[in-house]
């Protein structure tokens, strides 16, 4: 997992017109660890004690099983590309930085998530490309979880 | 209990409008509910149930019930996207089933076109609890639906001129639709030269954005036995919603697994015996794994499936959307499934555009997806029969 300042990184590498946005939104008291976690440099998820399953999104109980019984753990931050899309046209705070990539990537621990990829030319992506994380913190020191390519 | 011929579709109208700046929302749902009315020799007091979904403005379905006048003994607002007014024909039949209503008014306006409105509409609401984790990362309803269109490509092969035919084949039917909104024939080159929106998905690949609505009126037997006009019989239904799971989302299939099986079941009825199918059609992909999910044709055989040609009306093997659909006449407030129903009434009575007529049309389908493919949707199933089988 590697640490990646909001501006100016990441522009250089070909990855459409500019730094994507960093909005934080407004999110859920129940899921307030894995937003701390993504401030302090790690990706926490949670796993249910009762049929450990890996839960996403994070939540109040398990989609599975209906436990209440989730705990934090720091996941690895790695997974690989479950499929994407390079968006050519948009509206609003996305408009001026196409082409960009959306995806799903599969985690490591088995959910995945919707998210970017960046740091890659849209050209090269290709499903199954293995990825790592990377925290886009804005600024108010909040971040968003995005991914980029493991280059081998 | 079943909702199987319990239940009747008396009334049925499409708004004429594409685009309609002049014309305000309650006032379009109203213009729709009249032409439903007076297609089924109904008024508006003959109604004593109301259903519509998130495109009506107000409290539920009461602000429209108060601006249209209706006293009503049964309400639903049941909110599933452009596969609403799907859901709300099953429970209007399950309603008129129980007793507890015997007419059943079912509207949706949109002004998407001329009023603004983003598509999406109630998936955008920032309480919901996935809100967080999907909207910050620029992801348009195409993209969304251009995710599942690449996976099922990587899974199955299926290829963009493969999809483009979808939008061929609902272009050949728009042809004779004089209020289509796009009524030109286009061509697969055509499709797949058109501007990339979001990989794999161009241009041509998206339905229309439109203004406009349409309504449906639903009556027990014994009310449809008192009206002059032909009716068309509810024979099934089946509804489910699909969405991620807690991180487990497959993005090539859709709902529809479920809620097809369902009305099958319900009709006693099979894939093969359907002469008709409207299928919502938000985008080429939308159609391709609902053909697939619906069984008319085996999973990741979507693509072979409607580059043979099954789609075109009137002798494909399987013909869609003789109105042209949302890809090419119309998708009122960005919700097609009520355009669906409305076709597949026209087809079952005889009343498509004769060129698009499916000869001896006896059962028809009409599916809807609301919501997104790419994240999460509401998907729902409806098997119709002509009035005489």
């Amino acid at each position: 997992m590697t640490g990646r300042a909001g501006a100016g990184a990441g522009a250089e590498a070909g990855a459409g017109a500019g730094v994507l946005p960093v909005v934080i939104p407004e999110f859920t008291v129940e899921s307030r660890p894995f937003w701390d976690g993504l401030a302090e440099g790690y990706l926490r998820l949670q796993r249910c004690a009762d049929c450990d399953a890996v839960v996403w999104y994070p939540r109040g109980l398990c989609p599975q099983c209906g436990s209440v019984s989730l705990l934090w753990f720091t996941a690895s931050g790695r997974g690989a590309v479950y499929s994407f899309t390079v968006v050519r046209r948009t509206a609003g705070p996305y408009a001026a930085v196409t082409p960009y990539v959306v995806a799903y990537v599969e985690l490591a621990e088995g959910p995945r998530v919707l998210t970017n990829v960046v740091d890659c030319g849209p050209e090269l992506m290709h499903i199954d490309q293995p990825v790592e994380c990377v925290f886009d913190a804005g600024d108010d020191g909040r971040a968003l979880l995005r991914f980029r390519p493991v280059i081998s | 209990m079943t909702i199987k011929a319990a239940a009747h579709i008396a009334g049925a109208y499409e708004h004429p409008g594409r685009e309609l700046p002049g014309t305000s929302l309650p006032q379009i749902h109203a213009e729709v509910a009249l032409g439903a009315l007076a297609d089924a020799g109904l008024r508006l007091s003959d109604v004593d149930a109301y259903f519509c979904a998130g495109d009506a403005p107000g409290f539920g379905a009461i602000s429209m019930a108060e601006y249209l006048g209706l006293s009503l003994r049964y309400l639903d607002s049941t909110e599933s996207g452009g596969s609403s007014y799907l859901m709300h024909l099953g429970h209007a039949a399950a309603a008129i089933a129980a007793g507890k209503c015997h007419v059943a008014l079912i509207t949706l306006a949109g002004k998407p076109r001329s009023g603004g409105a983003p598509p999406g509409g109630s998936m955008g609401d920032p309480r919901a609890p996935e809100h967080a984790f999907e909207t910050p990362f620029g992801a348009p309803t195409v993209a969304q639906y251009a995710l599942a269109a690449q996976r099922h490509m990587h899974e199955f092969g299926t290829t963009s001129r493969q999809l483009a035919e979808i939008k061929v084949a609902a272009s050949t039917h728009a042809k004779h639709n004089p209020n289509a909104f796009l009524p030109r024939e286009v061509t697969v080159e055509e499709v797949v030269a058109s501007p990339m929106i979001s990989d794999p998905l161009h241009r041509l690949d998206c339905c229309v954005v439109t203004d406009g609505g349409g309504a449906l009126v639903v009556v027990s037997p014994e009310v449809a036995r008192d009206l002059d006009r032909v009716t068309v019989k509810l024979l099934g239904h089946g509804e489910a919603p699909k969405y991620p799971a807690g991180g487990r989302v497959d993005l090539t299939y859709t709902g529809a697994v479920w809620s097809g099986p369902a009305a099958f079941e319900e009709a006693g009825l099979q894939p093969a015996d359907i002469d008709y199918a409207s299928i919502y059609d938000s985008f080429t992909i939308t159609v391709l794994q609902c053909l697939e999910d619906l069984g008319f044709c085996e999973k990741g055989q979507g693509g072979p499936f409607v580059a043979e040609g099954s789609l075109r009306a009137p002798y494909g093997r399987l013909p869609f959307n003789t109105d042209g659909g949302g890809l090419c006449n119309n998708h009122p407030g960005n919700r097609g499934g009520m355009t669906k129903v409305i076709e597949a009434v026209r087809q079952l009575r005889g009343e498509a555009i004769p060129a698009v007529q499916v000869p001896d049309c006896e059962f028809a389908l009409a599916h809807g997806s609301g919501g997104s493919l790419g994240t999460r949707m509401g998907s729902a199933t409806v098997i119709l029969g002509r009035a005489d089988t």
